[in-house]
């Protein structure tokens, strides 16, 4: 596997990240190390073996639905926007 | 640690470690300072303890903060353009609890960019200095915590550790640091970077104080439904070790480790046995492929995370931005560091269609056989020994050209992190060039009392 020109432009669409052309080709060398590395995985046998995802097996941890006043206030909230008009956040026109 | 009491002034404590704090400005422990707010609080503890109220176990203690804790108190920027500006209206539940006993926050300390990296380096307002070495990095991500307390500006300050961030820099200034189990600490309130493996936790300068502090963050938190019961409930006498045997990791003690690290590590062994533990080398061959697991995992954890940063509800806003999809797109671009697009980037890789497979189901399943050969290592031993890091503090810039060079600096720290087990990073020496080195003792879930009754059994004083 190695990571093309390609690869690093498709990927940055993928994270919503524009990148100039001078980080793409840096990009590419260090992504292409970095994956090449994982590539001694394929030493281990993992056949028949469950993935962990989380190490300890929670699941479901339940609440009761009911109201609970948050610690912060709407007008703190709204006021780490950077453009906002009647309690509501701006952004340009999207249609 | 020195407590405010009737004799000892809250405000002389706070004071004199902001004047600590000044005289060491040069090493950028911090980001800021919270002068003000603290010598306030200082003020009320004081009056408090003049009324003759419970003024808490940690009144009046100075500690500094990483500054991806969310407080109040300042701005909370996570060493990154993106929250430069960021003041959160919520208190972190660690935070809280601190606060809550009396302790006050005088700075916040730097870190590489959202926790991104292991030296500090990372951080959008510039490097923290090793404290023995100024040419040297401090480590990371939590150097900035690190540094003040070697520097013994505070007694205690806290970090996080998702895969070193607290064992790391601790063994590379010469203190304490605790990496708990998963699920100790609650992470409400902290900027998230990988949701399977990120704990809290904290560095002092003795074991006492070290799981004072801990005993009083770790519980049971509503807003993370991740963490356990409180189980940080022990006199530290009573948290014995069932079979006083360690496991010394042979795979860790080989090629590519400093002699002087191996050394000292050897030196730590000795001390145990003499204390009358048994020793015995032990083999974990699926250890090594801990560091391609972690940098699969990991980042896919924080590509989703930092998806969040999209420049409109709060953070950095691009100037540049045009339209709907600049404003994400150039706001992450002008707001990541090169570590964080790096590692979002390789989420985003391992998490894509036609590689899903290969790499992160494959690193999860390899990830559940390495928690497998830890399992039944502590079917023999209450703790397992290495290294901290393979060599002790490298030179700021050293490896900055290089990401993989700098993971490969995470090898030994990464596989407790992926099995959600304690690890206590313990200044166990120096190297002749005057740096510090650090042993790790690492156990199965919940023996975190444990592993510090085992260090406060040869800690030095």
């Amino acid at each position: 596997m190695s990571i093309t020109r390609e690869d690093v432009l498709h990927l940055a669409e993928l994270s919503s990240i524009s990148l100039d052309e001078s980080q793409i080709e840096p990009l590419k060398k260090d992504l292409d190390n970095i994956v090449n590395y994982f590539s001694q995985l394929d030493e281990l046998d993992t056949e028949n073996v469950e993935p962990t995802y989380q190490c300890f097996d929670m699941q479901n941890v339940w609440r009761e639905d009911a109201i609970v006043e948050f610690e912060a206030n709407r007008e703190d909230l709204l006021a780490l926007t950077t453009e906002c008009e009647d309690n509501q956040i701006k952004v340009p026109k999207v249609l | 640690m020195k407590i405010a009491d009737k004799n000892t002034k809250a405000v002389d404590l706070v004071r004199a470690a902001l004047e600590k704090a000044k005289e060491c400005e040069d090493y950028h422990a911090f980001i800021s300072m919270n002068e003000a707010h603290a010598l306030d609080r200082a003020r009320e503890i004081d009056a408090k303890i003049a009324r003759g109220e419970d003024a808490g176990r940690l009144a009046g203690v100075p500690f500094a903060l990483k500054d991806n804790y969310l407080s109040p108190e300042g701005h909370t920027t996570a060493a990154a353009k993106m929250l430069e500006n960021f003041i959160s209206p919520i208190t972190a539940t660690a935070v809280a609890r601190i606060e809550a006993e009396g302790a006050i926050m005088i700075g916040r300390t730097n870190l590489d960019a959202y926790a991104h990296g292991g030296s500090t380096e990372n951080s959008y307002f510039g490097p923290t200095s090793n404290a023995y070495d100024k040419t040297r990095v401090s480590g990371g991500s939590s150097g900035g915590s690190a540094v003040a307390v070697a520097l013994g500006i505070v007694p205690f300050a806290l970090g996080s550790d998702t895969g070193g961030s607290i064992r790391q820099p601790a063994s590379f200034n010469g203190v304490y640091g605790v990496k708990p189990t998963f699920g100790t600490v609650s992470r409400y309130g902290v900027v998230a970077m990988a949701s399977s493996t990120d704990t809290m936790g904290c560095f002092a300068k003795n074991v006492e104080d070290a799981n004072l502090v801990m005993s009083i963050m770790a519980g049971k938190d509503e807003k993370d439904s991740t963490t356990l019961d409180d189980f940080w409930t022990k006199p530290l006498e009573e948290a014995k070790p069932a079979k006083k045997k360690i496991g010394l990791i042979k795979d860790f003690m080989g090629e590519g480790v400093d002699e002087e690290v191996k050394a000292a590590v050897l030196g730590y062994a000795d001390k145990l046995k003499k204390a009358g533990y048994e020793i015995e080398e032990i083999s974990m061959p699926t250890l090594k492929y801990a560091l391609a697991i972690y940098y699969i995992v990991v980042p896919a954890e924080i590509a989703s995370n930092l998806s969040r940063y999209d420049g409109i509800r709060y953070g950095f806003r691009s100037k540049e931005a045009k339209n709907l999809d600049e404003i994400y797109s150039k706001t992450r671009d002008e707001g990541f560091m090169p570590e964080n697009k790096r590692r979002i980037m390789i989420g985003n890789f391992v998490l894509s269609s036609g590689f899903f497979d290969a790499y992160y189901l494959k690193a999860q399943k390899a990830r559940t056989l390495l928690i497998n050969e830890y399992n039944k290592a502590f079917e023999k031993y209450d703790a397992l020994l290495c290294p901290v890091a393979p060599r002790p503090a490298f030179k700021i810039g050293e490896n900055t050209s290089d990401p993989l060079q700098m993971y490969l600096e995470d090898i030994m720290t990464v596989p407790p992190s992926l099995a959600g087990i304690p690890g206590l990073s313990i200044p166990v020496g120096k190297s002749k060039a005057g740096l510090p080195i650090g042993a790790q003792l690492v156990g199965p879930r919940q023996s975190d009392q444990t592993l510090l009754h085992i260090a406060a059994e040869v800690e030095e004083k």
